[in-house]
């Protein structure tokens, strides 16, 4: 298993081994599914398309639906103006969506098409919209055209009346629909009156009824983003990920916003529901406070097998932000923190953590990949490692256990309706750590030493 | 109306126009059908691109070959390790299909240009790796802003000593992955196969074309055909080494799996070698059986006749109970069937193994010869998107060339099996069946809805869109992560794995109990219920 790879560190300056991010138009196909009755339109070749599709259906199990402008060698010399004239036709005509949501791919930004003002000439039914971001597949990573789409949904929607709905916006950060879910139960408890942007809980957590639905239940309503522009506030979760749009929100509408981290472990979750709290003016309901016992409480219980356990943790930056929190809350080393996104901020974030739990001799990489994390490991090995699929084959080369937590997760099942946000999000995550860590000392302990109770 | 009538009646009258040619219901008659061109924008096609099918499909099984995919990160890693085609290395092979290079093209490299930062890519894993070969893939925008790839790739080899070679498969050329796997193959030609001198064929010495090992199915098929005594060179390139393959021109038969994608080398080799080339079919018992038998009679040995028969009578012996078995389940279930290029003909003779019944079936990327037959390749026109892509003409390469069969047993075996000839898919399927070229996702629910098959064979970006409409879909690209179907253990995998689908309980408990029953009991006034 990764034989290859070997101990000696090497600086690479061109060759990315291993990458732990992908392009942008995933991320925003992701965001678009989260908008009620949406088809996510792909401005580019087919393949771009069909690659993120195969992506998000393996990860969610659930069908991705999205429609591409399919460039031949022609529309790559003469311009895709033609080919997204006739998409959005047939897609409003087949597909019956009420807004479509185009992104570009580096095709379509490399020859320079203006999707602004091809979308301009185009004749829009009565009632439907179109709307667009540019996604530029060499700059970022799919978490920034996850913010990007949702930046253009405002960009063309989003309206101030200067009449406030009393309302608070979230945007969930690239997380998956059980985590909306949690975000929205938690806003619900503390009784606020929000719009989320995107939601995907309902589109890519669809149940099985015996009846296809293209469009299902969930999914932001359009008149919902219409409206976003009259909210009070933003909260924007997950700061890499959402202060982007937010901001964008804010220049157009004039509507402030708080960013915040995902509300990932204790500490987070506070602000979240402190903030929640402060703009609802409603005190926290004995619930909230029994999950929060419930947390602190197993934390607590199960400090012996985690205490001081090392670990490494790969990802999207906010989501890998978000559990190093939480391990370091646990009393774990977050000995690895790597992130495929490019970005000091991320580096800034991590050292703040670490500093804050007064931890030391712990790496952060943004723009990293798991090649070089594999590499960190075999010269000084972790305990346990955090994150998606890709790094399965690292932790069997290494020996090491692996929970499985953030995008993707493309050998699993389950895992996207399950919230890791949220006190009963680190619950789940508490629960995941131990038993990896536990069960690989039932595997490892010598015969004489296997405990009954634990 | 007919379900195909049904169907195309929804669409505008321009879409109309274009889908119609691409659908027909199988008559007595002789059928044409429109295949390999552009898909119209905005319907939800399966179809990939050209870099999907040149490094995706046809290079990334090649196991010692470290692939650069020049672009930004994405094109690079959707092809890591999604694919399932299995290979092993060894102490003398590496094996990097565990790894996903890319050059990770940034702002800058697109507005500068990105030969920089590729020359330094390959410095780098050479000086990492060392691997025996490596190949460069461009993705669109390469293309667009004129990296010369094929230039850095000849500089690279010089200065490393290693065979470096370069693959213009930007995803715009073509109008599917089937460009991509043109591409791929001209590049075997031209910078591979016949450049090595280090193997001494055995008797029935064959190479395998086409076969990816998906699931482990090239694993199955070797095992059956070193049991009956034959040399494999090669396999093209499922679980393949570029060192193997530069020995491939020493075989005296191509066996080609898939047409679609290896025709092009299948026939190349045949002109600059003299390999005669055998269209084969090792999914299904009875398709593995009638494959083995043409290949026997390819080689003409008594021996290896016997060997054959006693092979398959001892292979078809450790089989028949579970097939029998399974048969009792699925014989009568019908099935749509909508793949790649070849694999919707393939399973055919599985399906009717099994006595299933098909009632839909398509390719994705399919020319017309994959429907028609080799027959009407002289009649298919060529487009603007068909000459985007790379078409090479080779000649005998003398020293090389071997004459294989004479014309007299040449002729013979013409009209004996499918040598250098394919039949296409419409001749194998029963009157009734709609083909259709390209099913887009609108068709897919409409036909399921029409047409209602107990089992929906797709792939990924169908398969949930089947199943939460009621219908199983069981992935033929990935065999949903099990395998291998390929040969005679193959067929019972797969027959288990419908079987298993058809009856799991959950299809039992799709509705809940208060859509059916009522749940307001009540009590009539003044009496007792």
């Amino acid at each position: 298993m990764l034989d290859l790879t070997p101990k000696e560190v090497s600086e690479r300056k061109a060759l990315r081994i291993n990458p732990a991010k992908t392009c942008q138009p995933v991320g925003a196909i992701y965001a678009a599914l989260g908008v009620h009755k949406c088809m996510p339109h792909s401005h580019g070749s087919q393949g771009c398309c069909s690659f993120h599709r195969m992506y998000l259906t393996r990860h969610f199990k659930e069908p991705a639906i999205a429609a591409s402008s399919s460039f031949t060698e022609g529309s790559s010399v003469f311009g895709g103006g033609a080919n997204i004239k006739a998409s959005v036709k047939n897609i409003f005509d087949m597909y019956k969506a009420d807004i479509i949501a185009v992104h570009t791919t580096c095709l379509s930004e490399t020859i320079g098409d203006d999707l602004n003002s091809f979308i301009q000439e185009i004749d829009i039914p009565e009632g439907k919209y179109v709307v667009h971001t540019n996604t530029p597949s060499y700059v970022g990573s799919h978490v920034t055209g996850f913010g990007n789409m949702i930046s253009g949904f405002i960009k063309y929607l989003a309206k101030s009346t200067k009449v406030s709905n009393g309302k608070l916006n979230i945007m969930p950060g690239f997380v998956n629909p059980g985590d909306m879910r949690e975000m929205k139960r938690l806003a619900d408890l503390m009784g606020a009156s929000y719009i989320m942007l995107p939601d995907t809980s309902g589109v890519l957590d669809a149940p099985m009824t015996g009846h296809y639905d293209m469009y299902p239940r969930g999914g932001t309503k359009i008149e919902d983003i219409i409206s976003m522009g009259d909210s009070k506030i933003t909260f924007a979760l997950g700061e890499l990920t959402c202060e982007a749009p937010a901001n964008t929100l804010e220049k157009k509408c004039g509507v402030p916003y708080k960013t915040m981290p995902l509300p990932m472990g204790v500490a987070a979750t506070d602000a979240y529901i402190m903030a929640l709290s402060q703009f609802t003016k409603n005190e926290v309901p004995y619930e909230i406070e029994e999950e929060r016992g419930q947390l602190v409480d197993i934390m607590l219980d199960g400090h012996p097998y985690f205490h001081n356990k090392s670990v490494a943790i790969y990802g999207d930056p906010d989501t890998v932000l978000g559990i190093t929190a939480l391990v370091l809350e646990m009393g774990m080393i977050p000995k690895y923190i790597v992130t495929g996104t490019p970005g000091d901020a991320f580096n800034k974030k991590a050292e703040e953590l670490f500093e804050q739990a007064g931890v030391t001799g712990c790496v952060a990489k943004a723009a990293g990949d798991l090649f070089e994390l594999h590499q960190w490991i075999k010269n000084d090995p972790v305990d346990v490692m955090i994150g998606g699929t890709h790094g399965k084959h690292i932790a069997r080369a290494e020996d090491i256990p692996l929970v499985r937590a953030g995008f993707p997760i493309l050998d699993r099942y389950v895992h996207s309706m399950m919230a890791i946000v949220g006190y009963k999000g680190a619950i789940r995550l508490v629960e995941l750590i131990l038993t990896a860590l536990m069960d690989r000392q039932d595997r490892d302990c010598n015969e004489e030493d296997m405990e009954m109770i634990m | 109306m007919s379900s195909m009538e049904k169907v195309l009646d929804k669409y505008s009258s321009k879409v109309y126009k274009n889908r119609k040619a691409h659908i027909l219901e199988k008559t007595d008659e002789l059928q044409s059908i429109t295949a390999d061109v552009r898909t119209v924008p905005g319907i939800m096609t399966n179809r990939g691109c050209c870099y999907a099918g040149c490094k995706g499909v046809v290079l990334a099984p090649i196991k010692d070959a470290a692939i650069i995919v020049h672009g930004p990160i994405g094109c690079s890693f959707y092809t890591w390790g999604t694919r399932r085609h299995k290979a092993k290395g060894d102490e003398n092979t590496k094996n990097f299909l565990e790894y996903c290079f890319s050059t990770d093209m940034q702002e800058a490299d697109i507005v500068f240009g990105g030969e920089k930062k590729l020359r330094q890519a390959i410095k780098e894993v050479v000086e990492i790796f060392n691997p025996a070969t490596v190949m460069i893939c461009s993705t669109c925008p390469v293309g667009l802003i004129g990296d010369d790839i094929h230039a850095v790739a000849a500089e690279a080899e010089a200065l490393y000593g290693i065979k470096v070679m370069a693959f213009s498969c930007e995803g715009y050329k073509g109008v599917s992955q089937s460009g991509g796997h043109h591409i791929a193959s001209n590049g075997l030609i031209k910078h591979v196969i016949g450049t090595g001198d280090t193997r001494v064929p055995k008797q029935f010495a064959i190479n395998i074309l086409g076969e990816y090992n998906i699931g482990g199915d090239g694993w199955e098929i070797n095992r059956v055909l070193k049991r009956i005594g034959y040399d494999i060179i090669c396999s093209i390139p499922g679980d393949g080494s570029y060192e193997e393959m530069r020995n491939a021109h020493v075989a005296d038969l191509n066996l080609v799996q898939c047409h679609r994608s290896i025709n092009y080398v299948a026939e190349m080799m045949q002109v600059q070698y003299g390999i005669p080339w055998l269209k084969v079919n090792f999914i299904g018992v009875n398709g593995t059986i009638e494959t083995l038998r043409s290949i026997a009679k390819y080689f003409d040995d008594e021996g290896l006749t016997a060997k054959t028969e006693e092979v398959i009578a001892d292979e078809v012996a450790m089989i028949i109970d579970d097939m029998e078995y399974y048969k009792t389940k699925l014989k009568g279930k019908t099935a749509a069937i909508f793949l790649g290029g070849s694999r919707s003909h393939h399973y055919q003779t599985l399906l009717k193994d099994l006595e299933m019944e098909t009632v839909l079936a398509g390719y994705e990327f399919g020319h017309r010869d994959d429907y028609e037959g080799r027959e009407v390749i002289p009649n298919i026109k060529h487009d603007g998107d068909s000459k985007s892509i790379e078409s090479i003409t080779v000649s005998k390469v003398p020293d090389k060339y071997k004459v294989r069969l004479s014309e007299e047993r040449y002729a013979k075996l013409k009209e004996e099996i499918n040598l250098e000839y394919y039949g296409g898919l419409i001749k194998d399927v029963e009157k009734g069946v709609i083909i259709v070229d390209d099913l887009n996702h609108f068709e897919t629910e409409e036909f399921l809805k029409l047409l209602k098959p107990d089992v929906f064979f797709a792939g990924i970006k169908d398969k949930y869109v089947a199943q939460k409409g009621g219908t199983l879909s069981r992935q033929l690209h990935s065999y949903d992560y099990s395998g291998p179907y390929a040969g005679f253990a193959g067929a019972v995998n797969f027959a288990r794995d419908v079987t298993m689908g058809i009856s799991t309980p959950a299809w039992g408990l799709v509705k809940a109990p208060w859509k059916t029953e009522p749940t307001l009991t009540g009590q009539v006034a003044g009496g007792e219920v």
